[in-house]
């Protein structure tokens, strides 16, 4: 009965809209379903050159030799350390602009604050990369008497500034969409805006703080330009901050285009692909369970 | 009359010499030879409307990969073909047919400070593997040294490993230490923005935010190079499927050419004749 009245409610309008919606997600969803298998596919042939856990923590990169060398651990290891050195430099800041916009701010300054990092976030990631490789490490060889300014801190500083919009801006809107009445009763209750804040306020708008570092994090661990400009590129693991390394995007983006297709090289490269796809997938699962057990303990408390 | 007939004639030749040249010509390939091909190309195609054609620059295995794949016409390459490739155009049944177009000149690269004027085969190589690690023991100051090389997969990368790296006996490997310039315009900033940095560039590249080391008492130019007395030149190529014909062979013909050859010269590259 319900389906039957679902069907006649709409007319013509309303089933053509559906209908579209449909095809659309479902194309949608057949084109990354495909990326995915290209991405198994292409990667796969490269195990028979080579054995998973020498590709995994073999300390070589010499994808030109024969037979190649094709250990990629240098590469995990710097991809892991970029990520996770630039959210500890961009989540706080970003984290603190939030607050400050949806918490303390008049609403003059939140109307000019807003926009501006909105504006920061359209630049190009090539911009950053120049400002890198121009600007930044000349500056850092000189002032730390470094032998190179392009290294592993050049490149987390920038993604670390480039993940500021985008999370600052979403962790902002999950800040505001935390109801008026939950701080109204707190502050009813007589704490402080910053009790309120810590206690009221961040947790009911944990999982949308939660999402937005994400996607903070998961851009820095995908962005190519700027780290193929800034990082250095050795494929050596990073052992201080001013070492210069080279993540899986940057190894990618510079070999794929004159690498014969079909040779190991070439399947290796894939592989890397498949390699940064797993590790965002372990950060969303990783987030996804603090979330939940977040959300429980809230509950429980 | 007789006039008119004549006109029609002319323009009848020039339709069907049109005809004859109309066809895509698609070129893919080396980002070294990129430069002077895309001059020559849409110097050609402004002499030549009837003539499509389009260029782009995704790398030297990519432009073997396209003509074999028959979505191009012409692959540049800054390297021989190799023969695994060859093997797999046979299979698709494309015939590749070398011609050589421009000779590139391979310089070393140091910032414009520092004091060094000439390198040896042997200094060179042991910068690359990593057993010298200090500008001092090559005659400089006492600085450390910072290795900048390319991407493992350009062309350039591939001449500076065969006639410098590989060179001798002893270490094969660049030190994985090295940085990398992922273009050869970035090799120039990179170097240009480093006090310690040694890296290297096809001479085209070269400009004044460097300073050009010679190797082995030899100062790269185009002279050095064209009668062989610079030991680190190499020729450029171009790839088609068969002997060039039709739209292909008049734009090869072209680049080598007076006119075409001097669009090399122009470009900082050097010409064969």
């Amino acid at each position: 009965m319900t389906v039957k009245k679902a069907a006649c409610f709409g007319g013509l309008g309303d089933r053509i809209a559906a209908w579209t919606a449909l095809s659309i997600s479902t194309v949608c969803i057949l084109i990354m379903g495909f990326i995915l298998f290209f991405l198994v596919w292409e990667s796969l042939p490269v195990l028979r050159t080579t054995t998973l856990s020498d590709l995994l923590t073999g300390m070589d990169w010499y994808p030109q030799e024969e037979p190649p060398a094709l250990g990629m651990l240098p590469l995990i290891a710097s991809s892991l350390a970029v990520s996770l050195l630039s959210s500890l430099v961009g989540l706080p800041v970003s984290l603190a602009i939030a607050v400050f916009t949806a918490e303390a701010a008049p609403r003059a300054l939140r109307n000019l604050v807003k926009p501006l990092l909105e504006l920061l976030g359209f630049l190009p990631s090539i911009v950053f990369g120049f400002l890198g490789m121009a600007v930044l490490a000349p500056w850092m060889q000189e002032r730390f008497n470094l032998l190179t300014g392009l290294n592993l801190a050049n490149a987390s500083a920038l993604l670390g500034v480039m993940m500021i919009p985008t999370v600052g801006s979403l962790a902002d809107e999950a800040l505001r969409a935390v109801p008026q009445e939950l701080r109204a009763a707190s502050y009813a209750l007589g704490a402080t805006r910053w009790e309120t804040i810590r206690r009221v306020v961040a947790p009911a708008a944990l999982p949308g703080i939660l999402s937005a570092s994400l996607l903070g994090v998961m851009r820095a661990a995908g962005e190519t330009m700027v780290v193929l400009m800034a990082a250095g590129g050795a494929a050596i693991l990073p052992k201080n901050l001013f070492d210069p390394v080279r993540p899986l995007t940057s190894t990618i983006a510079a070999e794929m285009g004159e690498t014969p297709v079909g040779s190991a090289h070439y399947h290796a490269l894939f592989f890397a692909g498949l390699i940064l796809l797993s590790i965002t997938l372990i950060i969303n699962l990783l987030s996804s369970y603090v979330e939940t057990k977040g959300l429980r303990m809230k509950g429980g408390g | 009359m007789n006039r008119w007939k004549a006109l029609a004639a002319v323009l009848g030749a020039a339709v069907f010499a049109g005809r004859a040249l109309a066809a895509e010509v698609v070129i893919n390939g080396s980002t070294t030879v990129l430069p002077f091909v895309q001059v020559a190309v849409e110097r050609f195609a402004a002499a030549h409307p009837e003539v499509k054609m389009s260029i782009s620059g995704g790398g030297t295995g990519n432009g073997i990969k396209a003509l074999i794949d028959k979505t191009s016409q012409i692959a540049m390459a800054s390297r021989e073909i190799k023969k695994g490739e060859v093997d797999q155009a046979k299979v698709k049944g494309v015939n590749p047919f070398e011609t050589t177009v421009a000779l590139d000149c391979i310089v070393p690269l140091v910032h414009p400070s520092n004091p060094i004027e000439n390198l040896t085969f042997e200094q060179l190589k042991k910068i690359y593997t990593g057993e010298i690690t200090n500008w001092k023991d090559v005659g400089g100051p006492d600085a450390p040294l910072a290795v900048i090389g390319r991407d493992s997969s350009s062309g350039t990368y591939g001449t500076w490993q065969e006639m410098v790296v590989e060179k001798g006996g002893g270490k094969r490997r660049v030190t994985p230490r090295a940085q990398v310039a992922a273009s050869s315009g970035a090799m120039l900033t990179m170097v240009a923005g480093n006090k310690f940095a040694i890296g290297y560039d096809g001479i085209g590249y070269v400009d004044s935010t460097v300073k050009a080391v010679k190797v082995e008492g030899s100062a790269a130019s185009v002279t050095s190079a064209k009668d062989g007395s610079y030991p680190l030149s190499r020729k450029l190529y171009l790839y088609t499927d068969g002997e060039p014909a039709g739209g292909v062979k008049a734009f090869i013909d072209y680049l080598l050419s007076a006119d075409g050859q001097k669009i090399v010269l122009d470009t900082g590259f050097i010409n064969i004749q």
